[in-house]
């Protein structure tokens, strides 16, 4: 097949690629976009399958089948509150694919004697392997912590900052070693180990909270390391392809640094929400006040003097697997004339979008999400605020005390809402490792227990009066 | 096609600017399908691992290659179908008789 054929067909590949992210954004047209995103999927294989070189046939379909069984039973199996561990897992099987490809084509030109490696190319081999690398280890260490299969704290130990500042500076210099002389494969060996090394350091002093800049900057790399082996290859479509995913991780990661008001160095530095014997003991009720705990049919007698209500889910929503509970009973109040809607904050959950689509799930209609900016001036209007399994995205502190470490990010502002309910396990610290000042105020009524049990408990109060 | 880097970086910044656009406009609502959405096309590298698993010569170049198939094409299904699943669930108001 023609050389030229295939570079149109990766062409029109890419252009397929570029339709589908676009209608990835509205509701109405997303379903349409994957569709075009996966048929501009299907040219580029074919395509590539049609090149002269490619030969050896059983092994690709092999391979191919293997990997699509695999993927095929994550996609089915997969339960919707776990979909943070399986994007961190496909992240890191991107980096791998994108790190091996580049390692077996530098292994192809350093065995054959006449080879020889200019231009881009050498540069490109090692960027594909550091970033495909720590992108696999990287992305492990995050499904492990999401899975908790490993501590979700951040970990941290005295001097890490300088170990890796000095592991950051060798991976530079072993890496320009790597490039001058890429046939030496020593200086490969060494890029590999110290980009696997890498990954795992990076990421073991990132704590749960901030899971989701950490899946967007890994999906990032994941595309970028695509992008890298596409100038290995000399492949326009790879590079189009991976560029378009390092885009939109990009931004992803900056949405969610925004939304916590923190830069992306401070995220993946800042040891934020480490075990601090310090911390959680700011804030909190200084002149004495307790919180105080309230029972399921507290809840749902001032339910039956409401009006409106705004639901305002967190992660503990998705650990106790709650979404359907939440639905039921926004379904109840909707028929007692309660107006319900769901204010949705960008980092809650652990990955970005994690709670629409578990209210998505459980059929709540997505007109009823509603973004932190547009939903913050209706809580003075507002009878009821309910939030499930969230606590520092609704931290008031966050707005007045400048001494919290939560200072200056933008918050839910429930505490505006003429009552507060907070469904809670128990009193301690969110993941900042602050007390939340909110669950002491006149308004607020704590109800202590697993969000699910207490959300039906609601259910059945409300149903009780009514 | 891309011995010239001008040209090869020319493309690389071209596709990042397009990437900014297109995806900037995509609400929150939708930021967990797009993740997996792009997941699925850095699967993209499936076509760099069958240019390497393919080939002539039996070596470690075409194992290291299969490898990269399975992996990437996990990514390719897995990311697709999961994305195409989540999207199915997102459904307007329905018309309450």
């Amino acid at each position: 097949m023609s050389g030229d054929f295939v570079q149109y067909a990766y062409l029109l590949s890419a252009v397929l690629l570029i339709l589908g992210m676009r209608n990835l954004g509205s509701p109405k047209t997303a379903p349409r976009g994957n569709l075009l995103a996966s048929l501009g999927m299907a040219v580029a294989v074919v395509a590539t399958l049609l090149i002269q070189e490619v030969v050896s046939y059983w092994t690709v379909f092999a391979g191919m089948l293997v990997g699509s069984a695999i993927g095929l039973l994550l996609a089915l199996r997969i339960q919707m509150t776990a979909m943070p561990q399986m994007v961190a897992l496909l992240n890191g099987f991107g980096g791998a694919a994108s790190a091996l490809v580049s390692s077996a084509e530098l292994l192809r030109y350093a065995r054959d004697a006449d080879a020889s490696l200019g231009g881009i190319v050498p540069l490109a081999i090692a960027l594909g392997v550091l970033i495909g690398g720590l992108t696999f280890t990287g992305s492990l260490v995050a499904f492990g912590k999401l899975q908790e299969l490993l501590r979700g704290q951040a970990v941290v130990y005295p001097g890490q900052r300088v170990v890796n500042g000095l592991l950051g500076l060798l991976v530079l210099c072993v890496t320009a070693a790597m490039v001058l002389d890429p046939l030496s494969l020593q200086w490969f060996y060494g890029v590999l180990a110290l980009a696997l090394l890498l990954g795992v350091l990076l990421i073991i002093p990132i704590g749960g909270a901030d899971m989701p800049v950490v899946i967007a900057l890994l999906n990032s790399y994941s595309g970028l390391a695509a992008c890298a082996t596409g100038f290995v290859l000399d492949n326009a479509g790879l590079v189009i392809a991976g560029s378009l995913v390092g885009a939109s991780g990009l931004i992803l990661t900056k949405v969610m640094c925004d939304a916590m008001n923190r830069s992306l160095g401070n995220v993946l530095f800042g040891a934020f929400g480490a075990v601090d014997a310090t911390a959680g003991s700011s804030g909190g009720a200084p002149d004495g006040r307790t919180a105080k705990g309230y029972t399921p049919e507290d809840a749902a007698v001032i339910f039956s003097n409401a009006r409106s209500c705004i639901v305002v889910p967190g992660y503990g929503m998705a650990v106790a697997q709650a979404q359907h509970a939440v639905r039921e009973l926004a379904d109840l109040l909707g028929s007692q004339g309660i107006g319900v809607k769901f204010a949705i904050h960008p980092v809650a959950g652990r990955m970005p979008g994690h709670m629409n689509v578990l209210l998505a799930e459980a059929d709540v209609p997505y007109e009823a999400l509603v973004e932190m900016d547009h939903i913050n001036p209706e809580f003075p209007e507002t009878d009821v605020a309910l939030v499930i399994g969230a606590n520092d995205v609704v931290n008031p502190d966050a707005r007045t005390d400048q001494g919290s470490p939560i200072y200056g990010m933008p918050i839910l502002d429930v505490d505006r809402a003429q009552h507060v309910f907070v469904i809670k396990r128990s009193m301690n610290p969110g993941f900042a490792g602050v007390q939340n000042p909110l669950f002491f105020n006149e308004n607020t009524m704590m109800i202590f227990g697993d969000a699910k049990g207490m959300v039906l408990k609601i259910v059945e109060a409300v149903k009780a009066l009514s | 096609m891309l011995e010239n880097p001008v040209a090869a970086l020319t493309i690389l910044v071209l596709a990042i600017f397009v990437g900014f656009e297109v995806i900037a406009k995509v609400p929150p609502l939708l930021h967990t399908p797009l993740m997996s959405g792009s997941n699925a096309i850095s699967g993209i590298a499936i076509v760099g691992a069958i240019l390497s698993a393919g080939g002539e010569d039996q070596s470690l170049s075409t194992l290291l290659g299969f490898v990269a198939i399975v992996l990437a094409m996990i990514n390719v299904v897995g990311g697709f179908l999961v994305t195409n699943r989540m999207l199915r669930m997102f459904k307007k108001r329905p018309e309450r008789q």
